[in-house]
């Protein structure tokens, strides 16, 4: 594809935003005055703002990059990742795990998993969560940096440092309170930023019904019914009959239960936004608010895949075709951006594209600090030391987690297949989670080494299936069947993947409950008052209004999801 | 709360808003070719500027009550 040429008014819409973000965290560095306030924002930030900043850390730039490129590739199944793969399980996280996580005081992820069980249940939790997010930070700026060498021509070395230098300098100085008002910042620039593309292209293409008019011959050409493209649910009684490859049950279990679960009930990095939410209602309001936007995000992120697929079909060629004879679905994002914007609203489109990466990272970087000071730092090598202390370490924290995800963006111009295998092993460590936690929070019974060897056994299940198992026309190695074998093929990646995460979570659930009844329980009823569900005193919300308490945002939210999936069915 | 949020991001879109509006009056239109033919940096230069505008009025709507 040609370069994209940028002019003065699009380099000052870039510089207004850097001015902005770095001025954000000039204003709040003299708010910093605790750990507390550093890693959790001394639990003091306000719903609206909490809950878009929960938003925008998941909105990373391989979110928005990536959801694209899936609606080019998938078309509108694409929105399974948001209506079954998201709200559900952040009405379930606010609804019913916010009162513990937030209601016992715990001040990460893994720490509550050190209350509720023991302190190997958590360091397993902390040491790979801290890994994890250093390196998807890493992989993320990769993956942009060689974007806007491609597209922009800028100079991937360049834009590796200056991206990273910005996020660390306003974390450093403002810490988590930043990097949550940036968040939000960015929510915004993202929103306003990309609605102009879809406007215009769906203006361009006639709208709804002639975008799925020209997607028709997409879905035919490649096989498919004709409405495969822009159909999401219509497709899936086999996984011959849709793109993505799988069928109903596989995606509903393992994206809509297991996938997702995992990741928004589980994870810290978007945990720790609710956590720092000023009262225990706010922190449960937090993700059923970010609900609400996130159920109409695929308009923004794929749609313009969508529209970029019909356009590369209709009047040819709107895409690069890469080596393997099939369109490079990842540039749908910028290259619809050079197609529809002139210089200006580029420009602002671009920004929004830097927004999402830096909202990601961000996200990242805070989590790992707080983790790495608070349960590893703090637990493992210098305990008892005084809060200045700590304080001073989330400061080096947020230096070198910054360090070690520049390391890894380059480590992966290099060696590509490392850490491809490093996010498989993740991959393992992370799907059977849920079960822990869901076990954890709702039976008392569950023992420390239940959690710790059910999570250990769910791992191992997962890697023994991603092992013993390989998708359609794959050859063996990390695509799978490295032990040997392969026993079962799966129509493609996306279905290995969703069986991976249902066998993983199914052998740790019934892992943990039959280590937890041969071993004893070491809490007293006392010791789990506040982490588990039946020893925990029922929050009623009688003094709020009706609309204004949880379960009947939740129960609006999951309603709103249902009428768009059944609009789109 | 520490910083009115609502500040930075009115002036930011303010700022923005206003850089497009001005660059849509000023720029050729040759370039809203690619863009339908509509001046497109205007349009959505002004709907930033009011997105900002409402923000800081909120702003100073909140100052005044407390």
């Amino acid at each position: 594809m040609p370069q994209i040429q940028l002019g003065g008014i699009d380099y000052a819409i870039l510089v207004v935003y850097f001015v902005f973000v770095l001025g954000i965290g000039w204003a709040l560095r003299r708010f910093v005055r605790s750990s507390e306030d550093f890693f959790l924002s001394g639990r003091s930030i306000p719903t609206w703002i909490a809950g878009l900043a929960f938003l925008s850390a998941n909105l990373g730039a391989q979110e928005v990059i990536g959801m694209a490129a899936s609606g080019a590739k998938y078309g509108m199944m694409t929105s399974h990742f948001y209506w079954i793969g998201a709200i559900p399980a952040m009405v379930f996280v606010g609804l019913f795990m916010m009162p513990f996580y937030y209601g016992s005081r715990a001040r990460s992820v893994p720490e509550y998993l050190r209350l509720r069980f023991d302190e190997k249940t958590r360091g397993l939790n902390a040491i790979t969560f801290a890994a994890m997010t250093v390196l998807s930070s890493g992989i993320s700026m990769y993956a942009l940096a060689k974007l806007l060498e491609l597209v922009l021509g800028w100079n991937f070395h360049a834009s590796v440092l200056v991206s990273a230098a910005i996020v660390l300098v306003y974390i450093f100085l403002g810490g988590l309170t930043s990097a949550i008002y940036n968040e939000v910042v960015q929510f915004f620039l993202i929103v306003l930023g990309f609605l102009p593309l879809v406007l215009l292209g769906l203006r361009d293409l006639g709208g709804w019904s002639g975008l799925s008019a020209q997607l028709e011959p997409v879905a035919t050409s490649a096989g498919y019914p004709a409405g495969a493209w822009s159909e999401s649910w219509r497709h899936l009684g086999s996984a011959e009959a849709n793109p993505m490859g799988v069928e109903w049950f596989g995606l509903v279990m393992g994206l809509g239960f297991v996938l997702s679960f995992g990741y928004w009930c589980t994870d810290f990095l978007v945990v720790q936004r609710a956590m720092a939410a000023e009262s225990m209602t706010a922190a449960r309001r937090t993700p059923l608010l970010a609900a609400v936007p996130k159920m109409l995000f695929p308009l923004l992120v794929i749609v313009p895949g969508m529209i970029a697929i019909a356009l590369h079909h209709s009047r040819g060629g709107l895409l690069p075709i890469g080596a393997d004879g099939t369109p490079n679905y990842n540039l749908a994002v910028p290259v619809l951006l050079a197609h529809y914007l002139p210089s200006g609203l580029l420009g602002l489109g671009l920004t929004a594209l830097m927004a999402s990466f830096m909202s990601g990272m961000a996200g990242n970087v805070t989590a790992f600090n707080t983790v790495w000071t608070y349960d590893i730092y703090q637990s493992y090598i210098k305990p008892g030391r005084s809060d200045r202390h700590y304080l001073r370490m989330g400061h080096a924290a947020t230096v070198f987690g910054i360090l070690l995800s520049v390391v890894a963006a380059y480590a992966a111009t290099r060696f590509n297949n490392i850490m491809d295998m490093l996010q498989l092993v993740f991959a393992f460590v992370n799907a059977p989670l849920f079960a822990t936690f869901l076990l954890g929070m709702f039976w008392r019974r569950t023992t420390g080494h239940g959690a710790f060897f059910g999570l250990l056994i769910g791992t191992l299940a997962a890697a023994a299936h991603h092992g013993l198992t390989l998708p359609h026309g794959a050859v063996p190695g990390i695509k799978g069947a490295f032990l040997g074998t392969a026993l079962h093929m799966y129509p493609s990646e996306m279905a290995q993947n969703f069986w991976t995460a249902i066998v993983a979570w199914t052998s740790c659930f019934v892992a943990t409950v039959v280590i937890s009844l041969a071993t004893t329980r070491h809490k007293t009823d006392e010791e789990l008052r506040g982490l588990v569900y039946s020893l925990t005193p029922r929050i009623t919300d009688h003094e709020l209004v009706w609309y204004k308490r949880p379960a009947a945002l939740g129960i609006a939210v999951l309603a709103l999801t249902l009428v768009l999936n059944i609009v789109f069915w | 709360m520490k910083l009115d949020l609502r500040l930075p991001i009115g002036l930011m879109f303010s700022i923005i808003g206003a850089l497009l509006a001005v660059f849509g009056v000023a720029s050729d239109p040759a370039i809203y070719q690619r863009s339908l033919g509509i001046n497109v940096n205007l349009w959505w230069g002004l709907v930033l500027l009011v997105f900002g505008l409402v923000m800081l009025w909120l702003v100073r709507r909140g100052t005044a009550r407390s």
